[in-house]
């Protein structure tokens, strides 16, 4: 029985690794971080941080970011919540056609697409606003939500609409009222899987805005351009954009792998 | 469950369908539109037919991101896969542990992609990083900037640490689903721990190795943000992927029509492996 837990607390330390030494450089001076190599920080320091909290280029990154990640989830839940309950329930014309082609756009790569969202919105006037970024996710986030929604729907038996509709409840009513409370887990992990993927893309967060908007990833880049290769400072941003995952992670932590499954497991 | 066929549906749907259309199609075609079209500036094109599609499936730095991207799909599928099976196997059931082992867990699937490369590219540094002054203690000349071989060791290392957590959750998922009386039956029969995987776990883990596998497939293939940055696609070209290549044609150089026609091509060749996808799937829910 030993040496089971043995192999998941080896694969454990060695993704902590790498987290610790983002955060061991982050409290580092400069100085200590080029002049030695040492594994843990001898003269502790918070500057770097302070100088993310206190200069609004920093800062504005992480209100962007999460401005457009709670856009976009809101958005794509709610538009996918109506069709999950179409897919899962009724047949209609086209539907796994439908369902297929959605399914595709979840494989598109974001590469492909770059270049003309960016003449996209830059022509309808949403260029460098989190408008943009939110639409643009939910070129993955709606079919993904879509898929995690129809699963766990699927597991409601069809009996609860049946009985709603002889007990005389409206469409809408049940709807609201009945129906979205029963699969409230299910909207979590839709909810949570957005946050994710939306949160951890960077490739078209980036070619979409270009000060207002620009996300905290973004952002990060410029250490290595503009000021010298600061590493501190990168390493303390990195490691605050570490907060809003762990958050959200500890809320779902018994239903992600069910979201992974598509509401499947 | 049985459907009814109700033709109203459609109205449920058509938010979904407007929204992704706009966010979709139209960038669809513009794509579509370039890859046909010779542009001389400014705003003048002409139809040029499927002269850039020829170019790039001629062309030999086409086939070299092509083979280092299915490559590394590979290597990447080799190693996460089993890992990710074992590690779920290992893990305990019950227990106040599950919890903090799933959540430390998924916590590298919530890093942005950039801060993961930021994070590797700091952890590798040959002179200051831990990796990359560990592996140098140990013997090993270790220059990720300098050598392919490094470069990739790094990236796939990255990788596994990155996604092989994905594998282990949806594994563990598909584990705990399976009631106790399988067990139970093993055990009078005398199974041992082999047959008890062989002819309990594996047959019921099918369904989630799959969207496991396929997902894994579909996310490496589509590799973009680590890469660029620990490697930048370096050194020389040995990491240039596909996504990568792409980006590069079309927002560094602005060769519209050849970046548009290699997206199309590296396009249908994700719509096949997802239509294999979906094929699976509706199998397995067929069952």
């Amino acid at each position: 029985m030993r040496t089971r837990f043995l192999v998941p607390t080896i694969y454990v330390v060695f993704l902590l690794l790498p987290i610790y030494w983002l955060l061991n450089m982050s409290f580092k001076t400069t100085n200590e971080i080029l002049g030695s190599f040492t594994l843990w920080p001898r003269t502790f320091t918070i500057a770097n941080y302070a100088v993310i909290f206190t200069d609004s280029s920093w800062y504005n990154g992480y209100i962007a970011s999460i401005e457009y990640v709670v856009m976009n989830t809101i958005l794509s839940v709610a538009v996918a919540l109506p069709a999950a309950y179409a897919f899962s329930r009724y047949r209609f014309l086209g539907d796994k056609h439908l369902f297929f082609w959605l399914l595709t756009n979840r494989m598109a790569p974001p590469a492909v697409f770059a270049l003309p969202f960016y003449q996209l919105y830059s022509a309808v006037g949403l260029f460098d606003t989190p408008w943009a970024v939110a639409l643009a996710h939910t070129l993955f986030n709606v079919p993904l939500a879509v898929w995690i929604l129809e699963g766990f729907m699927s597991g409601v038996p069809k009996e609860l609409d049946e009985t709603a509709y002889v007990d005389g409840y409206p469409f809408w009513r049940f709807f609201l009222r009945i129906f979205i409370p029963t699969i409230a887990a299910g909207i979590g992990v839709a909810c949570f899987f957005c946050f994710m993927f939306s949160w951890v893309e960077l490739l078209l967060a980036k070619t979409l805005t270009a000060v207002a908007a620009k996300p905290i990833a973004a952002v990060m880049t410029k250490t290595a351009s503009t000021s010298g290769y600061q590493l501190g400072l990168l390493a303390a941003a990195g490691s605050l954009t570490l907060v809003p995952g762990a958050v959200v992670i500890y809320f779902v932590r018994n239903y992600i792998a069910k979201g992974f499954a598509l509401g499947r497991v | 469950m049985n459907k009814t066929v109700n033709q109203k549906a459609w109205f449920f749907v058509l938010p979904v369908v407007l929204l992704v259309a706009f966010s979709a199609i139209i960038p669809l075609m513009t794509v579509v539109n370039y890859s046909v079209q010779e542009s001389f500036g400014e705003n003048t094109f002409f139809w040029s037919g499927v002269q850039w599609f020829e170019q790039v499936l001629h062309s030999d730095r086409f086939h070299a991101s092509l083979l280092r991207q299915i490559l590394f799909t590979a290597l990447v599928l080799v190693l996460e896969v089993p890992l990710g099976l074992a590690i779920a196997l290992a893990m305990p059931r019950k227990g106040p542990w599950v919890s903090v082992c799933l959540v430390l867990m998924a916590l590298p699937l919530l890093i942005p992609w950039n801060v993961v490369g930021a994070m590797w590219n700091i952890m590798a540094l040959p002179d200051i990083g831990l990796l990359g002054r560990g592996l140098n203690a140990m013997g090993w000349e270790y220059n990720y900037t300098r050598q392919p071989f490094a470069a990739w060791f790094t990236i796939i290392l990255m990788d596994v640490w990155h996604w092989t957590s994905l594998v282990v959750l949806l594994c563990y998922a598909g584990l705990v689903s399976i009631p106790d009386a399988y067990y139970q039956a093993a055990k009078i029969d005398g199974a041992r721990a082999w047959a008890v995987f062989r002819y309990i776990q594996l047959p019921k883990l099918k369904y989630v190795l799959t969207i496991a596998i396929l997902l894994r497939f579909m996310d490496s293939f589509m590799i973009y943000t680590e890469v660029v940055v620990v490697t930048g696609g370096g050194p020389g070209n040995s990491t240039t992927f596909l996504s990568i290549d792409l980006v590069k044609a079309a927002l560094g150089q602005f060769d519209l029509g050849p970046a548009a026609a290699m997206s199309l091509i590296y396009f249908l060749i994700i719509l096949l492996l997802s239509w294999l996808f979906y094929t699976l799937m509706m199998r397995n829910e067929a069952r």
